[in-house]
């Protein structure tokens, strides 16, 4: 099917020309890094009050980095002129959008999650719920990033636009936050967390479902500068 | 008769009638609003009884319910406003929308400051993070985003349209913001704060409420009208109307 | 001869902050003429070609193509190409992706000889596979250039298009501007050199005294 093709096309665009500039990639994953590291420095290094801070530092963490990536999403289209021809092409400008954040989730997010058990370690998290935190993670950031696609486009064409971009979106991101700790926290007490897995999963439909149609309405607005 | 409908709403679309016809509606909607305003807050304050757990204390319902109501319709108008914006264009939608931000930001504030002093009493510390108190300060933030993006952007229009793309983006997600809250409170509830839910409030306290309810519906209502004819100015005025209007 | 305008514009104006960048601008072509943006830094050239390429927002004004409405809609985007300042091109990725690229965006269909034929006119065949980032302004300015081509509109919106270009580069581009006219497409091009070429309609925006 051409959409199928369509999307593809701009998801291999966008991580061919987002590969070669390494340290973008790079960036988050250090700030993630040494973000978590501050908690211990600041709370306590003892390990029975790391693993009672450990889920919600470690989702507030990856939720901040996410959010400081998300700023570069339609950047470097806008720089180089690209952005004008996506939106005046006659493909559905959403999917154009969809393809874009899978591209930039790929690169930003995925990394972050593959990361994250060695934070986990580092906050004395018990082994049981690496799989949980990662599985959300995966829910969660996606969700993250879809939803913060509408912010990115709003202010893609804004000096200063990373600090208002936060702003806009992060009251968004309360349910992920809640739903997602509470899944590393109702494994860290052996309690069943698939139906709180399941909420997150019904986030992220909303998300996908919502994200890329109002993030291309908003490129469309964010454009005018 | 759909012909005199859709000129009404013709009509209403129209920043320059909307302006002239609003002045004649102001002075009769400022008494409606005081009135009712001055009589909730005389009888609650003065005549209805005191509760029998919270004493004199619980009396700021008063202003607090009516603002966290009109907190969250606010929210809804100015949605509802930027909906009407965005699919058809209109330039009163747009500024209704605008001029909705700031008020529902204030009525927003204005509840979790009422609520606060209420906590001080009743729970014994100004901050409680419970369900309803974090859910407002969550629309607060929302409110104030949506402020901030229309103060970004050079030309007004551009502005009017982001910010009705945030606010729909909002409404959608307000009730899964609330839900969410919701259920992550009774996940957390400290044992230590019982809540003085009043699921049958007694009719000699209800009244009271109803009338300042009431009371505040108008004065949003009011201000709106203040804060859009403020905006129409603003927007309008190079118009030859305005500036006639303006010498 | 006396043809219905394809491309119209009437009463354009738009605000910055509240004050008019520009106001009451009009015009209109006919198949196969071209007009050129004159004015100085800041006047609003820029703007008024995105207005026309349906990406900025005018204040008040109406755009018409073929006598239709010119809203963002999908008939005047398949007929319009718009040449930005940048020229949206990729730097990582080679001219020819690049045109791959825009040939797949723009559901174009055209064959690799034909990305090829275009990358030889404009005389940038032998840089068709080095990464953009290793190409010169000027080579960047051929490959946006063979971009164009390869749409095959039937109008051009080219904001300052001789930009960056050498001699060579302008003569090309001369002529292709005169091949598309004379094939009956339109024009309408910025520049800040007063370079007119014949039978060009001009388009002065004043710089607006800050009122």
């Amino acid at each position: 099917m051409s959409f199928g093709r369509m999307f593809f096309g701009v998801v291999r665009r966008d991580f061919l020309s987002r590969v070669r500039h390494g340290q973008d990639i790079v960036n988050p994953l250090l700030f993630f890094v040494i973000a978590t590291s501050l908690v211990p420095i600041a709370v306590s290094p003892e390990a029975g009050r790391l693993t009672q801070l450990a889920p919600g530092m470690i989702w507030i963490t990856a939720l901040l980095s996410t959010l400081l990536a998300l700023d570069g999403l339609f950047a470097e289209d806008y720089a180089d002129g690209s952005l004008a021809q996506l939106i005046l092409s006659p493909q559905p400008l959403w999917l154009l959008v969809l393809g874009k954040v899978f591209a930039h989730w790929l690169l930003t997010g995925l990394p972050l999650i593959v990361l994250s058990p060695l934070l986990a370690l580092m906050l004395a998290l018990p082994t049981s719920a690496y799989m949980p935190l990662m599985g959300g993670l995966v829910l969660g950031t996606a969700s993250f990033s879809l939803l913060g696609a509408v912010g990115a486009a709003l202010t893609v064409a804004l000096r200063q636009g990373g600090m208002l971009l936060s702003l806009i979106v992060m009251p968004f991101y309360f349910p992920v936050l809640i739903f997602g700790t509470s899944v590393v926290q109702s494994a860290v007490d052996g309690v069943d967390f698939f139906p709180i897995m399941a909420l997150l999963g019904a986030f992220f439909a909303f998300s996908l479902a919502l994200g890329p149609i109002a993030a291309a309405a908003s490129l469309k607005v964010g454009i005018n500068g | 008769m759909p012909s005199a409908i859709s000129r009404w709403f013709h009509r209403l679309g129209s920043p320059r009638w909307f302006y002239h016809t609003s002045r004649r509606w102001l002075p009769w909607l400022a008494i409606l609003t005081i009135a009712l305003l001055v009589t909730g807050v005389v009888w609650g304050l003065g005549f209805a009884p005191q509760d029998a757990r919270q004493g004199n204390s619980y009396r700021i319902i008063f202003i607090h319910v009516p603002a966290s109501v009109l907190a969250l319709v606010g929210y809804y108008v100015m949605a509802g406003a930027g909906a009407i914006a965005l699919i058809w264009r209109i330039k009163m939608a747009e500024m209704v929308m605008i001029s909705a931000a700031p008020l529902g930001a204030a009525l927003t504030f204005l509840a979790l400051l009422t609520g606060a002093v209420w906590a001080k009493p009743t729970w014994g510390t100004y901050w409680v993070w419970d369900a309803r108190t974090t859910s407002m300060l969550i629309l607060l933030f929302l409110y104030l985003g949506v402020m901030a993006l229309g103060k970004s952007y050079a030309a007004r229009e551009v502005a009017y349209r982001a910010c009705a793309i945030v606010s729909l983006v909002g409404t959608v997600n307000i009730p899964i913001i609330y839900k969410s809250v919701d259920w992550w409170y009774t996940l957390h509830q400290p044992a230590t704060i019982k809540f003085t839910s009043a699921p049958s409030m007694h009719p000699s306290m209800l009244q009271p409420l109803l009338v300042t309810t009431l009371g505040f519906y108008c004065f949003y209502a009011l201000v709106l009208m203040l804060n859009t004819r403020a905006e129409i100015i603003g927007r309008e005025r190079r118009a030859v109307w305005v500036r006639e209007l303006l010498q | 001869m006396t043809s219905a305008p394809l491309l119209e514009f009437q009463n354009i104006s738009f605000l910055i902050e509240d004050r008019p960048l520009f106001q009451g601008v009009c015009g209109s072509l006919t198949a196969g003429e071209a007009l050129q943006i004159n004015g100085s830094n800041g006047s609003g050239k820029t703007t008024l070609l995105q207005i026309l390429a349906t990406l900025k927002t005018m204040s008040s004004g109406t755009v018409s193509w073929r006598g239709n409405v010119a809203s963002n809609n999908i008939p005047y985007r398949r007929e319009m190409a718009y040449l930005g300042h940048q020229a949206g091109l990729k730097m990582a990725l080679s001219p020819r992706q690049n045109l791959l690229w825009c040939n797949r965006l723009f559901s174009l269909d055209r064959s690799g000889e034909q990305i090829t034929s275009v990358l030889h006119r404009m005389r940038v065949l032998n840089r068709a596979d080095l990464p953009c980032s290793a190409l010169s302004a000027g080579q960047l300015r051929r490959v946006a250039l063979a971009a164009l081509l390869l749409r095959e509109a039937c109008l051009w919106l080219l904001d300052e298009p001789f930009s960056a270009l050498d001699i060579e580069g302008v003569d090309c581009l001369v002529s292709l501007l005169d091949e598309h006219r004379a094939r009956g497409g339109v024009v309408v091009f910025s520049s800040h050199h007063d370079a007119r070429m014949p039978n060009v309609g001009v388009l002065e925006l004043a710089a607006q005294a800050g009122s």
